[in-house]
């Protein structure tokens, strides 16, 4: 029968488990682009990362005697998350501890879904790339005609010798999931499209990466498609849980990854920095909140008014 | 000794332990304790000036004005540390260098000026001697377990020492950098509460949360209380 309930009145059934699958199927492509330009290989890792998120979840919530989450998927995404911004020659037991940091410090610790405070895969990239960052720093050299070559070579960042169109379609060195930048591009304007993520906060980091690097004096484009830029904007910096809600807020976030991203990339250490970025920026997402709050239409703050007396 | 001298000594180890549960002395804790070894020296040199000072202190508590209290702990504190950093320098060239500026930095670790006004100033010499000794002894062990954890994972190594299974595993840099310093010890005082028995509050509140000012929810909770 019909319930009567105080507002907001939400008819709406998308389910968590529906977002989720959208992503999934958004990351595909760009997973699909590095498995032809990577090899054999992306898929293992791929699926060991997506089997042990899952199984870190499961015990994790028998442990803590939670409700089983296993099934709104949220893990299997992070699982793919991971292994994306995973080098494909990376040691197995690596990627398997990235999944223990993901799943279990960064997520279950914290209350599981929802209560995390930073982006899980996120995270577990970050603790493997200060932990083991020869192995998380170590690519196949991949010949621009296309075949993959058992050397190790630089960044794309750092040899700065792709052309556009390989960068593009991915004949360059890199991670699993930020070699095939038409890939990423694809599923980022599918998800845009299906209405699961915003369009603000991509942009936004994009755009701040961009017009940085043009003021820096070197190439926009190039900095644009080559590391993890375009995945981080569209996949990591658009998490539901660990961004802000207002849409003020996430310009103000997409801005501030792009402006540490650039500083990283142009004066600090590490060559990539949009992973740091959007780490940094998922701590100060409450105070983001905060300061964007909107009021909504007739309502009267009690704090203000005594402040005003 | 009498139950309860002993009891003086004993509650700085676990009870009250001024790093796991007072969260005192934070800073030496999170930076010298990358290697065991380092929160061993770190810990005994500490619990040498803590012992020195709360008997000097406890002998002159009546000696001192109340209104220049401070700046005299201070200035005791700091003699002690002068020679604790001299016998190191002299004695352990190694160490006095590893622990470097943190050795000096003694002198204001809230610990030991913790004590001195807590419980040296209102005590006798017997009791303060104790109380000095259980609690260095309780930030020497914290300190220790921490390096130990961190060095283990963090370098493959125990006090120096190889160990045979990270031969075949790379250790985890991160344990080492400052970031694996608070995962530590935040694991280290989770485990101590699950020990002790210590339950989560059930209730945390609004408080805490850095939206609280402006979520719709709190100002809804002030609207009915009006």
């Amino acid at each position: 029968m019909f319930k009567v309930t105080a507002s907001p009145h939400i008819t709406d059934n998308m389910t968590t488990q529906k977002i989720m699958l959208c992503v999934i199927i958004s990351l595909l492509p760009a997973l699909i682009g590095g498995f032809i330009t990577l090899g054999l290989r992306v898929l293992t890792v791929t699926l060991i990362c997506v089997v042990f998120s899952v199984l870190f979840e499961y015990l994790m919530r028998i442990i803590m005697k939670r409700q089983n989450t296993i099934s709104d998927l949220s893990a299997v995404v992070t699982g793919m998350l991971l292994a994306m911004n995973l080098p494909v020659t990376i040691p197995i037991w690596q990627a398997i501890t990235g999944c223990f940091v993901a799943i279990v410090i960064a997520k279950q610790l914290f209350g599981g879904l929802g209560q995390n405070f930073v982006n899980p895969a996120i995270l577990g990239r970050i603790v493997l790339m200060l932990s083991f960052t020869a192995d998380m720093t170590t690519w196949i050299k991949v010949k621009h005609s296309g075949y993959v070559d058992a050397l190790t070579g630089a960044t794309p960042l750092v040899s700065k010798d792709a052309s556009y169109i390989d960068l593009f379609l991915g004949n360059t060195g890199g991670c699993i999931g930020e070699v095939c930048a038409l890939g990423i591009i694809i599923g980022g304007f599918f998800l845009i499209f299906m209405k699961i993520i915003s369009p603000v906060t991509p942009f936004a980091f994009i755009g701040a990466v961009a017009v940085l690097e043009f003021i820096a004096g070197n190439d926009p484009l190039y900095h644009t498609l080559a590391g993890g830029l375009l995945l981080g904007a569209f996949f990591m910096a658009t998490d539901y849980v660990t961004t802000p809600i207002t849409s003020k807020g996430k310009l103000i976030f997409g801005v501030g990854c792009g402006i540490i991203t650039f500083v990283i990339r142009e004066f600090g250490g590490y060559p990539e920095g949009v992973s740091f970025a959007i780490l940094f920026m998922n701590i100060v997402t409450p105070y983001i909140d905060n300061f964007t709050a909107v009021k909504p239409l007739g309502a009267v703050y009690i704090k203000d008014e005594k402040e005003d007396n | 000794m009498s139950n309860s001298n002993f009891k003086e000594f004993t509650k700085g180890i676990i009870k009250q332990n001024p790093v796991l549960v007072s969260l005192l002395g934070m800073c030496p804790t999170l930076a010298v304790t990358g290697q065991a070894i380092n929160g061993l020296g770190m810990g005994i040199a500490t619990t040498f000036v803590l012992f020195c000072s709360n008997i000097i202190i406890s002998l002159l508590k009546n000696v001192i004005p109340k209104e220049v209290k401070l700046p005299c702990y201070i200035v005791i504190i700091a003699g002690f540390v002068t020679i604790a950093e001299f016998l190191l320098h002299g004695f352990m060239p190694s160490l006095y260098e590893s622990l470097g500026t943190f050795l000096s930095l003694i002198t204001v670790n809230c610990i030991i000026l913790g004590r001195a006004e807590m419980f040296a100033s209102k005590n006798k010499v017997l009791p303060s001697m104790l109380d000095a000794l259980g609690m260095g002894t309780g930030f020497t062990l914290a300190l220790f377990l921490m390096g130990s954890v961190r060095e283990i994972f963090g370098s493959g190594q125990w006090l120096g020492m190889d160990i045979a299974v990270f031969e075949n595993i790379k250790p985890m840099t991160v344990f080492v950098m400052p970031a694996g310093g608070f995962f530590v010890l935040g694991c280290i005082i989770a485990f101590l509460n699950k020990i002790a028995g210590k339950r989560p509050p059930q209730k945390t509140g609004c408080a805490g949360c850095p939206n609280s000012s402006k979520c719709l929810r709190d100002s809804e909770e002030e609207v009915l209380k009006k």
